[in-house]
């Protein structure tokens, strides 16, 4: 029974994290370098949300106000800083977006210290399905994180853009060729991907606190999830997110719950050792 | 102020420790440690805990402190130098919080966040207030020789092939280099170097907590090489002392602005640093002392 618990609350994190894991796989997919400012961006989205829910924002319109702050600033980040340094590779891409991940975590540090703040969101009791517990609170904010999911997938598939992004991640000299601009399809990524980053901040600050750091935290999770579902792609982040959330749970009977981050770290040696391409990527080399 | 500029004079050689460590893989092979704060943090806790859990002597903590850094650094590597240059960065900079996660967790074996106090230091009793200056020349030494054996690499027929790698490691393997064994040579050295850089910080301070390596000195790092120069051992050595200078100067710079808390006054460093870095990978890529390819001997 504890163990269903387990894998339960594993469901519910692993929903909430896919969120982040979607947009750092998309990103890198089109713009082919790994942005590590998902950390300051992420603590930046969940900020954003804190303020708009404290204006007296339900908890969609909040989200969507951590979508468009976090989404604004890292597409701004990545057209001054990542992006000019793409040309010399994607490493200094990456150093430079360690960079900007420090300016934001001490941009809000700025404006909000260190103490830790909560959403005061309204206590619910918790329901019982069977034996196993979830709070009114999880349902809501997984619900809006799978609506958001399914918004991100059906946009993939059905529009244009969409499209025109997924072939411009597959072949961007073709794409270019059958006359997809490429910048456009950068802008779009940086700035749904961010966005998707900031809200995922948000959505995992919803349950406990927020503070400067938030976004560091989730980050061994939220690399793991991506890589071991295969780093660019999209559905593989979802599958990569559900099993990391599940096995941080699980990891919490055994080793305790200090170790929790750990699991990420591990998973990402394990899946590189052995199948470097994660379960639905491509290739790794 | 003597004893202040000496202070700073030591931590600016073991920052120069950890960007010659940087440059040797960075500058040299193209490979990127993302976690060297990571592996700085291995160096201490290892010798930290021999000397002071293990009463060994204090040379034998820094030997520790190299074995340990470039066991690390083997991990590291192992599941990594087969694949793209990007998985390294993400496995090293989730190494980083991993020790720091181990650091903080295991209070059996680090006393978790308390940290560990009383490291000795090399004669520190018998010195009295002589310490800071033997220390700073024990710590130049360690420069000294650590810089000299990397422009013996540069100039060597090794450091040729890890240029070679560096520019296009697929022609390096048709030339019959093999390019794996000298990618993981050149990371466990590399990481060997910044554990020894830990070790010295730990008995020079005489305590260290998880907190004091966060990725932050992981920034400053990748200042120093980037300012000083990419690929030049030399370069490495200036950009530590540069970026030495830019926190010391920017500490009285934020002092001196009125109505900031002290947490405000941090963070504006941090951003300061932060900024600092995209500039001059933006504006000066190639550094204040540019790398110099020395030409390959012709054979006669």
């Amino acid at each position: 029974m504890i163990i269903l618990q387990a894998l339960v609350n594993g469901i519910v994190s692993g929903t909430l994290l896919a969120v982040p894991a979607i947009g750092f796989t998309a990103m890198f997919a089109v713009l082919r370098f790994p942005n590590f400012s998902v950390s300051g961006v992420a603590t930046l989205g969940a900020f954003a949300g804190y303020l708009a829910y404290g204006a007296g924002l339900q908890m969609a319109g909040s989200l969507a106000a951590a979508f468009a702050v976090a989404g604004v600033a890292g597409l701004a980040f990545d057209k001054v800083a990542h992006l000019p340094l793409i040309k010399q590779g994607a490493l200094p891409a990456a150093i430079a977006s360690i960079a900007t991940g420090l300016i934001l975590e001490n941009f809000v540090r700025l404006g909000f210290g260190n103490e830790p703040r909560g959403y005061d969101r309204p206590i619910a009791r918790d329901v019982f399905i069977g034996e196993i517990r979830v709070s009114p609170q999880q349902l809501e904010t997984m619900g809006l994180a799978l609506l958001l999911m399914l918004l991100v997938f059906a946009a993939l598939a059905f529009t244009r853009i969409g499209k025109a992004m997924r072939a411009s991640a597959d072949n961007p000299e073709l794409a270019a060729l059958k006359g997809i601009r490429p910048e456009r399809i950068a802008t779009l990524a940086s700035f749904v991907g961010m966005g998707l980053v900031g809200v995922g901040g948000m959505l995992l600050g919803l349950d406990s606190s927020i503070d400067p750091l938030t976004g560091t935290r989730i980050l061994l999770s939220l690399f793991a999830a991506a890589v071991l579902g295969g780093l660019g792609s999209v559905p593989g982040a979802v599958l990569g997110a559900f099993l990391i959330g599940m096995a941080e749970e699980l990891s919490v009977l055994v080793v305790g719950s200090q170790y929790r981050a750990a699991v990420g770290f591990i998973a990402i040696l394990l899946v590189l050792t052995l199948r470097p391409r994660g379960l639905l990527g491509e290739r790794a080399y | 102020m003597l004893s202040y500029l000496l202070f700073i004079a030591t931590i600016g050689g073991i920052y120069g420790l950890l960007a010659l460590s940087l440059n040797l893989i960075w500058g040299g092979v193209g490979m990127v440690n993302l976690g060297l704060a990571g592996f700085f943090a291995v160096g201490a806790y290892a010798s930290a805990l021999l000397t002071t859990v293990g009463h060994a002597p204090i040379a034998a903590g820094w030997l520790m402190a190299l074995v340990a850094g470039g066991f690390a650094g083997l991990v590291v590597t192992l599941s990594t130098t087969r694949l793209r240059e990007d998985y390294l960065a993400i496995v090293t900079l989730g190494f980083a919080e991993a020790v720091r996660l181990v650091a903080s967790n295991e209070i059996w074996l680090t006393r978790g966040t308390d940290g560990i106090s009383g490291i000795p230091g090399p004669w520190k009793r018998a010195l009295g207030p002589d310490f800071n200056g033997v220390y700073f020349l024990i710590v130049l030494l360690a420069v000294l020789v650590v810089f000299f054996v990397m422009r013996r690499i540069d100039r060597s027929p090794y450091g040729r092939v890890l240029r070679a790698i560096r520019e296009d490691a697929q022609v390096a393997q048709v030339a019959g280099k093999p390019v794996l064994r000298f990618k993981t040579e050149a990371f466990v050295l590399s990481a060997a170097i910044a554990g020894l850089a830990g070790a010295l910080y730990g008995h020079f301070t005489s305590y260290i907590a998880p907190d004091m390596f966060l990725p932050l000195i992981t920034v400053y790092i990748f200042l120093a090489v980037a300012s000083g120069g990419t690929g030049r051992p030399a370069g490495a050595l200036v950009g530590a002392y540069m970026v030495m200078t830019l926190l010391e100067s920017s500490r009285f710079f934020v002092e001196w602005i009125p109505g900031v808390t002290a947490v405000q006054r941090a963070s504006l460093k941090e951003l300061l640093i932060a900024v600092a870095l995209i500039v001059v990978l933006r504006l000066k890529p190639s550094g204040v002392l540019p790398e110099r390819v020395p030409p390959a001997p012709r054979p006669s």
